[in-house]
């Protein structure tokens, strides 16, 4: 039975598909057959950050709706054979996500994959609270600026209400994904540092991504993060993440700005 | 036909948080109402005025079983304002209307030997001490954004409380933590209520409704263990030391 884990944030842009397919094909390189489920019905991204935006014949409401079967919407990775996407439609909206539907579909995923990464839309409605509804665990992507961690701060409280965990009075597994951490920025104060949005969300911390041009190239040929050859310390950050999601005890490296010689002469932070 | 509007004012739709006596039947129930029973002859008059809430949250209660007992009810003078935890198939047009979203409020104590005849005053608007201890509650997480806590008397929070969090209280509040979203002390009338913090970054704090914001606090006090009360209408704060 698999583990179902949903990427969620509450803010829009934070980086929840970028880190869905980041660890998805981190944990698909592990040998761990994975699931990529993209609930943004209408503004569905997932498909373009994993390169599979010509392949979608079948999608999520399809399946929902019954007009296709599960096994003819899954898209395998062309990189990655332990790797799937099961994508939103696109030209329909979030009213067509039923509860059942979601239910019957994720039950059928629990059953064939080890872990199934529910890629949330932005927002508190319908499409994050159904996306979050049968997780096992989370994952809150947060920013460190204030407006992302009052959001933040806002769907961990949906977490602990609205999922069946919490109906069933269970407490939910969270995990902080704090991203797009600019260390010189935080230095000088115009961005949170760790321990202040530790110490406002209080929940265990995941990771520490940082800013990187690395991601919007990945995103726009369509590879996860996670698949870059030779990836950097982003790259390298995901997998640290994705190694603690699955249990192991990695030591946590905050990204510090590395002034190294031409750095000091020209003020430019290494990575 | 077409209907034509009379008056374009609007009504006025408010939302209105109240505390309601929660009641949850067991079966058999005749055996519940027998017991229901020597609870009233013991506290004559205390249901008499209390808005009264059914829960039959797991209780598989059927349709002729509800409506018997709300008869029963009715036929001791208890007024059923509403029923949680029922499916729909349960309730009708003749039933009380469903309530969802019932928060957790401190349990109320059964009123063992309350005096005959005695009428427990529902609203305590004058701060003068009713004849029984106001519940409080107690909560040991920290209060997320969006989330409200809703008490009749104090309410103690051993953890923080979030930017867009609320805590209303009738009594008073004490945060041992960071309070960094809204606190209203006092919110039923009461003049003498306090609000204490740990570490204090309020959006908004009042006691007895008057009210004031972040931007009139005085810069010294941010971050720091303070105690707020009411002294001639106007909030005072205090270190805390």
């Amino acid at each position: 039975m698999g583990k179902v884990i949903v990427v969620t944030s509450g803010k829009g842009g934070v980086g929840k598909t970028t880190s869905t397919a980041a660890i998805g094909a981190a944990l698909a390189q592990r040998n761990e057959k994975v699931v990529v489920v993209d609930f943004d019905v209408g503004l569905r991204n997932l498909d373009l950050v994993m390169g599979a935006e010509r392949r979608v014949v079948y999608d999520l409401i399809n399946v929902i709706q019954g007009e296709a079967k599960l096994s003819q919407a899954l898209i395998r990775d062309k990189r990655l054979q332990t790797l799937f996407l099961l994508a939103a439609s696109q030209t329909r909206d979030k009213d067509k996500l039923t509860p059942e539907g979601v239910e019957h579909v994720i039950a059928n995923l629990r059953k064939a994959f080890d872990w199934v990464i529910c890629d949330s839309p932005a927002g508190i409605e319908r499409g994050a609270t159904l996306a979050m509804r049968h997780a096992d665990a989370a994952i809150v992507v947060t920013n460190p600026e204030v407006s992302s961690v009052r959001d933040s701060d806002r769907i961990i409280g949906l977490l602990d209400s609205k999922t069946l965990k919490a109906e069933q009075g269970e407490p939910m597994e969270k995990h902080l994904l704090l991203n797009r951490y600019d260390p010189t920025r935080a230095a000088t104060g115009e961005m949170l540092n760790v321990e202040d949005v530790l110490e406002i969300l209080s929940i265990p911390l995941l990771g520490v991504i940082p800013e990187s041009m690395d991601v919007l190239r990945a995103s726009n040929i369509g590879l996860p993060v996670t698949l870059i050859a030779n990836g950097g310390p982003t790259s390298k950050a995901y997998f640290d993440a994705a190694r603690r999601l699955s249990g192991e005890a990695v030591p946590m490296t905050i990204p510090s700005e590395k002034l190294g010689f031409f750095g000091k002469i020209f003020g430019r932070k290494a990575a | 036909m077409t209907e034509v509007l009379t008056d374009t004012q609007p009504i006025r739709l408010k939302g209105r948080s109240f505390l309601a006596l929660t009641l949850s039947p067991e079966p058999p129930f005749d055996l519940w109402l027998q017991r229901f029973d020597d609870l009233v002859t013991r506290s004559a008059g205390f249901f008499l005025q209390r808005p009264v809430v059914l829960d039959v949250a797991g209780s598989e209660i059927g349709r002729e079983d509800l409506r018997g007992l709300i008869d029963q009810l009715g036929s001791r003078d208890v007024r059923i304002l509403g029923i949680e935890g029922a499916p729909a198939s349960l309730l009708g047009p003749d039933m009380p209307p469903a309530m969802t979203g019932g928060l957790p409020a401190s349990d109320c104590g059964a009123p063992e030997g309350a005096p005959e005849g005695t009428v427990i005053e529902a609203d305590a608007g004058d701060g003068e001490a009713p004849g029984e201890a106001l519940p409080s509650l107690m909560v040991t997480e920290p209060v997320r954004s969006g989330q409200a806590l809703v008490s009749e008397g104090d309410i103690t929070v051993v953890g923080q409380v979030a930017s867009g969090a609320e805590v209303i209280a009738g009594g008073s509040i004490h945060i041992y933590g960071t309070l960094r979203g809204r606190a209203l002390a006092g919110a039923r009338g009461d003049t003498r209520a306090r609000i204490f913090c740990r570490k204090f970054q309020a959006e908004l704090v009042a006691i007895a409704s008057l009210y004031m914001t972040s931007e009139d606090f005085e810069p010294g006090l941010h971050g720091q263990a303070v105690q707020l009360r009411l002294e001639n209408d106007t909030i005072r704060a205090e270190n805390l030391g």
